[in-house]
């Protein structure tokens, strides 16, 4: 599959690494260039420059072709703003949008994203663990 | 009217100041504390302190009866999230953004913005009105409408030159609304044959722009 990373932060070097690794072609957008170093020494994917929100840069990075967008940069609004052209304007099949505040990401769910909430999910995790074998919920 | 303004920057803090001196009810949200205290300290209870993009900050300041939201914010990214949680969240009837990329006007709107406003392009178009002949100025958009309406000049190779209006095939949807002959005004009708040097104002679908550009300019 051909997929878009945007963000390369812990999670989206992370995640463009991993399925680098399993033969999908890939390719990371970050607006800070040393923000790549934290790319797998074996990376062989793409890497462009640029804001993940300016439809040349996007269009630079292949969304035109690409099947599938993940936005993971440190900014919900960036990366709420930037799924939204990825599904709207370049019918990417498939859009994955990280959302830090519950609020929004309730509201853009809502909408019709596909998101994904480390605050709630991290949070959940937790509790879980704090609570395993203490007998009740 | 009650306007709720997000972003205290100059835009923010210059607009707020104007729309409470013409008596209407204003509210500004900031984010940023120390810019916070600086617009308490010159405009009063008015500033908020808070996220603009936050559901909790647009819910305590009764963004639900707003007549009109304005994201004045330097990032256009929050501007459109500000604009899209007013809309669908809050049904303000009408959202205003402020925008940096002129690309994203389009963009914005596909997302359900239509009103943007852009420095840049506010800019380009006087930068365009500064300069001599062969330009095609914007003079206004009709976004709902999807028209622009231009000025531009008749070139010497330009293919209209010399050529009766009705004989001059332009592309279907634009119209001659006015010429300007050595300053003096003429209404057009298929008779009048244009002359080089002449100032023509045209209503022009988007679509047809480029076309229309071309046909004056006398060379693709």
């Amino acid at each position: 599959m051909n997929i878009i990373v945007l963000g390369c932060g812990r999670v989206g070097a992370a995640l463009a690494t991993m399925l680098d690794a399993e033969g999908h072609s890939v390719t990371v957008i970050d607006q800070n260039s040393d923000a790549f170093r934290r790319l797998g020494a074996g990376y062989k994917g793409n890497m462009v420059l640029g804001t993940g929100i300016d439809e040349d840069v996007l269009r630079s990075a292949g969304i035109e072709k690409a099947d599938a967008f993940a936005a993971v940069t440190n900014g919900d609004n960036t990366n709420i703003m930037a799924s939204q052209i990825a599904s709207t304007i370049f019918h990417v099949p498939r859009v994955v949008t990280r959302i830090y505040d519950p609020i929004r990401e309730e509201t853009y769910r809502t909408l019709g994203l596909d998101t994904i909430c480390p605050t709630s999910v991290g949070a959940r995790l937790f509790r879980e663990r704090l609570l395993a074998g203490a007998g009740g919920s | 009217m009650y306007v709720v303004v997000v972003g205290g920057g100059k835009v923010g803090y210059y607009l707020t100041k104007t729309l409470i001196g013409e008596g209407h009810e204003v509210l500004l949200i900031e984010k940023d504390k120390k810019k916070c205290e600086a617009l308490v300290h010159s405009l009063g209870s008015v500033v908020v302190r808070g996220d603009g993009c936050e559901a909790s900050t647009l819910t305590e300041v009764g963004t639900g009866r707003a007549d009109v939201v304005v994201a004045v914010t330097g990032d256009d990214e929050d501007n459109l999230i500000v604009c899209q949680m007013a809309k669908k969240r809050f049904n303000v009837p009408r959202a205003i953004a402020r925008i940096n990329n002129p690309k994203n006007e389009r963009i914005f709107k596909i997302l359900g913005i239509d009103v943007t406003i852009s420095s840049t392009d506010i800019i380009m178009s006087q930068i365009e009105q500064e300069l001599p002949a062969h330009s095609f100025t914007h003079l206004l958009t009709l976004r709902g409408a999807g028209l622009e309406i231009v000025e531009t000049q008749v070139t010497p190779e330009s293919r209209l030159a010399g050529r009766a209006l009705r004989d001059s095939a332009l592309p279907g949807e634009c119209a001659i609304s006015l010429v300007l002959r050595d300053g003096k005004p003429i209404i057009p009708t298929g008779n009048l044959i244009l002359e080089s040097g002449d100032l023509v104002i045209a209503v022009t679908s988007r679509g047809s722009e480029d076309e229309l550009q071309s046909l004056f300019r006398g060379k693709v």
